[in-house]
Formats: C-alpha cells, structure tokens, sequence
C-alpha cells in the first residue's frame, strides 16, 4: 500500500521515517526542496516536556514523553540528555517561583549547585530550577539526517507534484499551506550568535515577562536564541523590536553574548490550532498532521505513531 | 449600566487579550468573565496584520466590543499613527491610549498623553486614556475631550493592587459624573472588588486572569468581585468607627442576664 507524504518539515519526515520503520512503502513529495521554508527549521529543538507545561496543556507532557526515545532511535547520538536550566535575574524571582508552582520534574537549585552544572552562569545566576529528565537535539541536522538516512533507504523524494491516484494514501505535512479551518499562523523569529567565549551544555531558559526565553548551545560555537510568539501570519524579516529583546535577554544571561558574532535571524510562521494543541485528522483517503505549534520536534513522534496507527488500523485516533 | 461615550455596556469588566495559554483558553474565559470589551493590542499581537489573519477572526468571533489599544508606543507621533491603523484594521473610533514614559515601570508619559489625546479627539477618535492617578493629569484629559479615564492604580502587571487609596478616592470625589476604569495593578479578585467599592465604574484586567493557574475560574472569580465591590458601593457602605456598636439594643431587653 504507497503512501505519500506531502511536507518535510519536522511532521512530514517524522512520518515518513515511522511508516518506513514498519515496512510501507513511503514516498515524500516536497514542492520546496528547501528546508528552510519549514517552520521547524527555525526551531529551538528542545524535546522540553516539564519546562512547557508553564503554558501549555498537560497534553503536551504526555505526548511530548517519548520524544527523546524516538529521536534516538531515530537518529542515534542525535540528542543530548544534559536537561534544561531555568534562571531568573535577582529581580524576578517571584517569576521564577511562579513557573515552579506550573510545572513539575525539577529540582531547585543554589548558587553552588548552577556552578557545577554550567560554571560560566555561576557569576550572574544565584537560584535556578534544573529539569534533569529533559533533552536537546539540533534541528537543523535531525531534518537533514532524517532525509539523508530516508532517501538511502530507498525511499523516494519528488519535487514535482506525483500522480496521487498512484497511492493508496496520502498523509499531508504542509502546515500552514494546508490551509485547514481552524488552523491560525503564530509568528515566531529567532536568531544565531557565535562565541567562543563560553559554553553551555544544555537550554537555558531566561524566565521573561512575554515569551518564554530560550538559548540552545549548538556545536561550533553557535547559540540559538529565540522565540517570540506573535500573533500574526506575516512572514517578512525579524522586526527590531524582537531583536533587541532577544538580543538583550542573551546579554542579560552572559555578558560574552555582546561580543557574539550575529550569524543569522530567522522567522517562521508556525501552524497552530485555537487550543495549541496539535492534531491527527483522516479527510477520506487524505490524512492531515497539523497545529503542531511551537512543539514540532516534542510532539512530531507522538503524532507520527498516531497516523501511522491511523492507517494501519483504520480507526480513529 | 455603564455609559461609554454614549454606548449601554452591561459588565462591568473589561479583559485584554494577551499571555493567555491559548486563544481557546482566552475565549473561554471571555465567556467565563461575562465582559461586554475586550482590549487587543495593535503592535504586539498582530504585528501590522491584515484582518483575516488567524488571531484576529478568533477575537471577531467572540462576539464583544473591541477596545483596540496603542500599548508599546513611546511617542505622540508613534501613538497617533498607531490608532489610525486600529482605526482602519478594527473598524471602530474607539482607541485605548497608552504613551510609555519609563520602560520599567511602564508608567504613561502623560505630558504626552494628553497630547495625543487631544489630537486623536479631533481626529475623531473616542479616547481611553491610561493615565495615572494624578488629578490634575485628569483635568488635563478631561479638556483634551476625553470622556472616560483610565487611571492605574499600581503599575501594569505587578499585581500590587491599589497602592494609593486617596488619590483613587480623590479622583472619585472630583470627577463624580466621569467613567472611571481602573486600568493596570489589580492582581487579585479582592482588589478589584476594592476599587470597585471606592466607586470605580470598571475595572481593566489582562495578567491578572491570563497568568492565573486556571484563567478560566479566574475570570468567573474577577466578574463576581467587580460585581460585589459595585453593589456594595450603590448600598453605601458603613464607615469604620472606633468603638464597638451593639447590633441589638441592650435598654428594653426582656430580660437581663
């Protein structure tokens, strides 16, 4: 039974790469050929289930729990199990007590304890909460992996549109090109800085009045910081405003970030339903992964399991 | 029921729009918190989107007023133009006047306040204006032609409640024919129910019911305080004393024990 996967971005290779792993016969139609079209390019790549829950459902704890398994099952040696540190400066820590109280999964931490795990934030950060049991991966490098390691196997990828009457099923990844009711686009922009001057070994949250605040250690030196959340589907460049915060909030952890090279700003339009909760829906022989929000690689897997089981059961989900 | 530049609005609770978990949160929550206006901020929320964009039909489909709002503007200039833009996008003249003057306390400028408000009010526009609780800045306002007032009574988001009592009473006392809506500071139900007590017509929340662990019971929470505050100050309340008044009688008792 051939089944077309239309997108490849996070949703669209994550399935592929599950309904591959169980034997069918897969094939991925990608109009853009270009990664850098899909919103998960622009990613943090936090598999963050725990430090989530400070604004989203509980949902996105359950799903988002295997994550990390399927990743390394995936893609071995992709991720980094070193677990998430959340700071505030000294005059939020009412803050930093408030996302305590959302969340779970953490432990809280002193001054000598923020030292030991990441010894260049010891000089600004005195209180923290540590999430152990959370990961990172690059999300750059889990697409390109994920397609590298799929098109070896055999499994085809058209830029031009195939004849979808040659499959039995199609699975629809385009995110916001599916243009699906309900569905809504959620601004998010990003930026790489480059430094040698410190080093990191796990996300670090920024606890920030607005957006949740995040910087992601990448290999070569490189930093990504993101993300705003604003509520518009224009994808035009990062406006200066949201520069300046995030550029501000990077300076705040660590000095060293104002001597950063500034490698990249990226912006991308991410898919979303009203409840920011993602979702598998069957429209005949066509089925649809969507609204995966700010949590493509946390809740792709979950979402790739649950078409698969879709199609290979034929029930809802 | 509350007059707003000639329009009948039933709740007296007015709820922004923004930090809310999901817009399936902030519609439940509008429904929860029986408001009749919902705030939506121009610049930080849409971004100079165009209508038909995703947020903004979620907020059209809520089916209440739409009090658009120049939040994040600086300057006369960037307030101005900002509302023209509400103007267009929301199609209504009603505009939410806030000018920052200091980044961290985000208190209003409101030497350039009452600037804009007087532009903007022969523009055409109805202005809200988010002041502070000066009584002179009031005055100021009220001749620039603005016909409601919006005072703080702690800054935006700190949650500190009303710091300063008198100046919120004194604005009562001197303005006793003009709508006074509470605007930033409230963190707690009780708060609201306490301006409201004092005489306050409305009250204006955001973090208050958006960061709430459930925004949702929140909302019902706030919409209950703001009602008891409201009715408890049309019953005219009794004022403190120093000593002890018997609630029965004591001369004329039957029997004395």
């Amino acid at each position: 039974m051939p089944i077309l996967v239309k997108g490849a971005g996070v949703a669209g290779l994550t399935v592929a790469h599950e309904l591959w792993s169980r034997g069918h016969d897969v094939a991925v139609f990608d109009p853009v050929g270009d990664h850098r079209h899909a919103a998960s390019w622009y990613a943090g790549g936090m598999l963050a289930p725990y430090c989530e829950r400070e604004s989203a459902e509980q949902a996105v704890v359950d799903l988002g729990a295997g994550a990390a398994d399927w990743w390394d099952s995936a893609l071995p040696g992709l991720v980094r199990r070193n677990g998430t540190l959340v700071v505030a400066p000294a005059r939020d820590t009412g803050e930093l007590r408030r996302f305590a109280g959302r969340t779970t999964g953490f432990e809280p931490l002193d001054h000598a304890k923020i030292a030991a795990l990441e010894p260049d934030l010891a000089e600004n950060f005195r209180s923290g909460l540590f999430f152990s049991q959370e990961a990172h991966l690059d999300p750059r490098s889990a697409l390109m992996q994920l397609r590298t390691k799929l098109a070896a196997a055999g499994v085809e990828f058209h830029a031009a549109a195939p004849d979808v009457a040659a499959y039995d099923r199609t699975v629809d990844c385009t995110g916001m090109a599916a243009r699906l009711s309900g569905l809504r686009g959620v601004r998010g922009e990003m930026l790489l800085l480059r430094t040698a001057e410190l080093s990191l070994a796990r996300p670090v949250r920024l606890i920030h009045p607005r957006f949740p605040l995040y910087i992601v250690p990448r290999d070569d030196n490189m930093f990504m910081v993101g993300a705003t959340m604003i509520e518009s589907e224009q994808s035009g460049p990062i406006r200066a405003r949201s520069l300046m915060e995030l550029l501000n909030a990077a300076y705040a952890l660590h000095p060293a970030f104002g001597e950063a090279e500034l490698v990249e700003t990226g912006v991308g339009i991410r898919p979303a339903y009203a409840d920011n909760l993602p979702r598998v829906s069957r429209d005949g022989a066509t089925i649809h992964i969507n609204g995966l929000y700010r949590h493509g690689f946390l809740l792709a897997p979950a979402m790739a399991v649950r078409a698969a089981g879709l199609i290979e059961n034929e029930e809802e989900p | 029921m509350l007059d707003l530049y000639g329009e009948q609005i039933a709740s007296r609770l007015l709820l922004g729009t923004a930090q809310y978990p999901s817009p399936a949160v902030l519609a439940e929550a509008v429904k929860a918190s029986g408001t009749g206006i919902v705030t939506v901020s121009l610049r930080r929320e849409t971004a100079g989107g165009k209508s038909g964009d995703g947020f903004w039909s979620l907020i059209q489909s809520l089916g209440v007023r739409v009090l658009p709002n120049t939040a994040g503007c600086h300057t006369v200039k960037e307030a101005v133009l900002t509302a023209h833009m509400a103007r267009d996008l929301f199609r209504t003249d009603w505009i939410k006047l806030e000018v920052i003057g200091n980044h961290d306390s985000l208190q209003p400028d409101v030497f350039a306040l009452v600037e804009a408000a007087r532009i903007l009010t022969q523009d055409g526009f109805k202005v809200f204006p988010y002041t502070t609780d000066d009584l002179v800045v009031a005055e100021r306002l009220l001749e620039a032609g603005c016909e409601v007032l919006m005072p703080w009574c702690a800054p935006i988001g700190s949650a500190m409640g009303p710091v300063n009592p008198y100046a919120l009473r004194s604005l009562r006392g001197h303005f006793p024919a003009v709508p006074l809506i509470v605007d930033a500071g409230i963190g707690r139900p009780s708060h609201a129910c306490s301006v409201m007590e004092l005489g306050f017509d409305a009250v204006l929340l955001n973090t208050a019911v958006a960061k709430a662990g459930d925004p949702v019971e929140m909302a019902a929470a706030f919409a209950e305080a703001v009602n008891a505050g409201h009715r408890g100050y049309r019953a005219q309340m009794l004022e403190p004393r120093d000593f002890a008044v018997p609630s029965t009688p004591v001369i004329g008792k039957a029997v004395f024990s």
